[in-house]
């Protein structure tokens, strides 16, 4: 049986990663999970200098799901590589690293002080966070923007790019295909929601940002969209994000369109996700007598109208 | 740090809103160090799924227990949990109390309603033995004072009713107590956790008498792991300041670190 997949030129040994944001910079779930067993372990959003965060109240529950607005903290290259490169290098699996910037040049140096540093899996692009003011999400919603964003930094890295996108606009095709022919190796669909939520008896926003980005299982059947969307504008591959809980969720993306998936918001609430979601894929496809995940990758049948 | 399914064996009415929850957890337990928390999955929530951290009450050979307040739909359901039901936990986390050392400072503890619960494992270990100051609304919200007692401590209670004890805020009692101490008073620490407001005081308190503190932060939780960046709190770094995780650097901090002016 394979369930290996390509990002790029990176072979991923079976296609469940986890959604940037989610899983810190990977050591923090170390001692809860095995690491190794994931495809790829995928750390939050860095930019070139370290990175404050929002104040808070910076997240807030809501029917099956949160808003967060983190603000994209954060150690700057220089803080991650000294504090948590050394651990993600010793795993046998690729760190994919999730990179922004403010500019078009932070973004390209960024991906090149990476380039230089050896032994990265892939650059993720994040071109679509809802919590930041400048950079983030006005990148991802103009295809003029995302592609000088990718081309700059196809300029200065062979690395897998992988572009993720924002959910928040009004045809992902578009931006998909933008991504592609600037250069990227991959896409990630999707990021978060623009949401809000009030507390109705301060009537204050529950977050100090006052609005977040919506994620977990209630955004899962539009993000299931998004790829199916994304995955008949494009060839390369895409990561799958949105709600995945189980591993039906995961192969319902798998189906979509996507050749691999990202476990988010699960792991807060449950850290084993990853690893329940690759052992499920497993069984469905011994049950089904699938012998190669590939076969399952846009394999939804739409009827011809 | 381990994460586990484990059964409930009591979840009974202490007093009012508040409930004592025993959970049989052998490997958890003897991990247990004070003002450690809990990260509990209440596995019948169905549509809200994020864990809820709860502060360690007591901890025996096999259980540990948590104290408690019904305060939204989490802990409503779990009230509504049965002996023999399950619950996923990730236990224990967080960075806990100093333990006095045997000849050492005096601990004074200082407690405000279900802040109560993070003090008593402190209590327990500390071969000191000092005075606790526990304040709450009425007298329904001052928990487990009789524990205390019986492993000899002193116990002010301090009620904003005045249903219990002195009439007012805990810190009224505790100010009068330092004040006490007189030429002893280089010699208190003290140790508190509570309402934030109630944090902040204490703190002042600590700075005003050059005293060290230990506060137990309260901040809301997503991950309780440090991997969100929900629960972070301003801390002195170096000339200026960073966020820091109350689930990981904390949930205790040494007062002096804490920019109260960021703070909420």
């Amino acid at each position: 049986m394979n369930l290996s997949v390509q990002i790029g030129k990176r072979t991923m040994q079976n296609p469940v990663t986890v959604a940037s944001g989610t899983f810190g910079y990977g050591a923090e779930y170390a001692r809860l999970i095995d690491l190794n067993q994931l495809g790829a372990v995928t750390v939050k959003g860095i930019r070139l200098n370290p990175v404050l965060g929002n104040p808070t109240p910076r997240t807030s529950e809501t029917a099956s799901g949160m808003l967060n607005a983190i603000g994209l903290q954060g150690p700057g290259v220089d803080g991650f590589i000294k504090k948590y490169w050394p651990f993600l290098k010793s795993l046998k699996v690729p760190t994919i690293i999730n990179i922004w910037g403010t500019t078009v040049e932070e973004y390209a140096e960024v991906a090149r002080r990476f380039d230089a540093l050896g032994g990265v899996g892939a650059l993720e692009l994040n071109v679509s966070c809802p919590n930041i003011k400048a950079g983030g999400a006005q990148f991802g919603t103009d295809c003029n923007l995302l592609a000088q964003v990718v081309a700059a930094c196809r300029q200065v890295t062979m690395l897998p790019l992988i572009t993720k996108m924002s959910p928040n606009v009004p045809n992902i095709a578009q931006l998909a295909k933008a991504a592609e022919d600037a250069g990227s190796d991959a896409l990630a669909v999707t990021n978060s929601f623009p949401a809000m939520a009030i507390d109705i008896h301060t009537r204050k926003p529950k977050l100090a940002n006052i609005t977040g980005g919506l994620t977990g299982p209630a955004i899962k059947p539009i993000a299931i969209k998004l790829v199916w969307e994304a995955a008949k504008a494009v060839k390369i591959p895409i990561i799958g994000m949105g709600g995945i809980q189980t591993a039906d969720d995961a192969i319902e993306f798998l189906m979509a369109g996507a050749t691999a998936v990202a476990v988010g918001t699960a792991n807060f609430y449950e850290p084993q996700t990853p690893l329940q979601v690759i052992a499920g894929i497993r069984e469905f496809m011994e049950q089904k007598k699938i012998s190669d995940v590939r076969e399952l990758t846009g394999s939804v049948q739409v009827a011809k109208k | 740090m381990l994460e586990q399914t484990v059964t409930i064996v009591a979840n009974e009415r202490d007093t009012d809103q508040y409930f004592r929850l025993v959970l049989h957890a052998p490997q958890i337990a003897p991990l247990i160090q004070p003002g450690q928390f809990a990260h509990v999955r209440i596995l019948p929530l169905k549509d809200a799924l994020l864990r809820r951290p709860f502060s360690i009450f007591q901890a025996t050979a096999d259980t540990f227990s948590i104290l408690y307040k019904t305060v939204g739909k989490g802990t409503d359901v779990l009230s509504r949990m049965r002996a023999g039901e399950e619950l996923s936990v990730i236990a224990p986390l967080g960075h806990g109390f100093t333990v006095p050392a045997a000849g050492g400072e005096t601990p004074l503890l200082i407690a405000g309603g279900y802040g109560m619960a993070a003090m008593f494992l402190l209590a327990q270990r500390s071969p000191q033995k000092g005075i606790v100051f526990v304040g709450g609304r009425r007298r329904v919200d001052i928990l487990c004072e009789k524990e205390f007692t019986a492993l000899g401590w002193e116990v002010r209670v301090a009620t904003e009713d005045g249903s219990h004890g002195e009439k007012g805020l805990v810190t009224q009692p505790l100010l009068a107590e330092i004040r006490n101490f007189k030429s002893q008073i280089s010699n208190l620490k003290l140790f508190a956790c509570g309402p934030t407001p109630m944090l902040k005081a204490v703190g002042k308190l600590a700075e005003e008498f050059n005293l060290p503190a230990e506060l137990s932060m309260d901040e809301h939780m997503c991950c309780g792991v440090g991997t969100c960046l929900t629960c972070v709190i301003p801390v002195k770094a170096g000339e200026s300041w960073e966020y820091q995780r109350t689930c990981t650097e904390g949930p205790v901090f040494d007062s002096r670190e804490i920019v109260w002016e960021i703070t909420k």
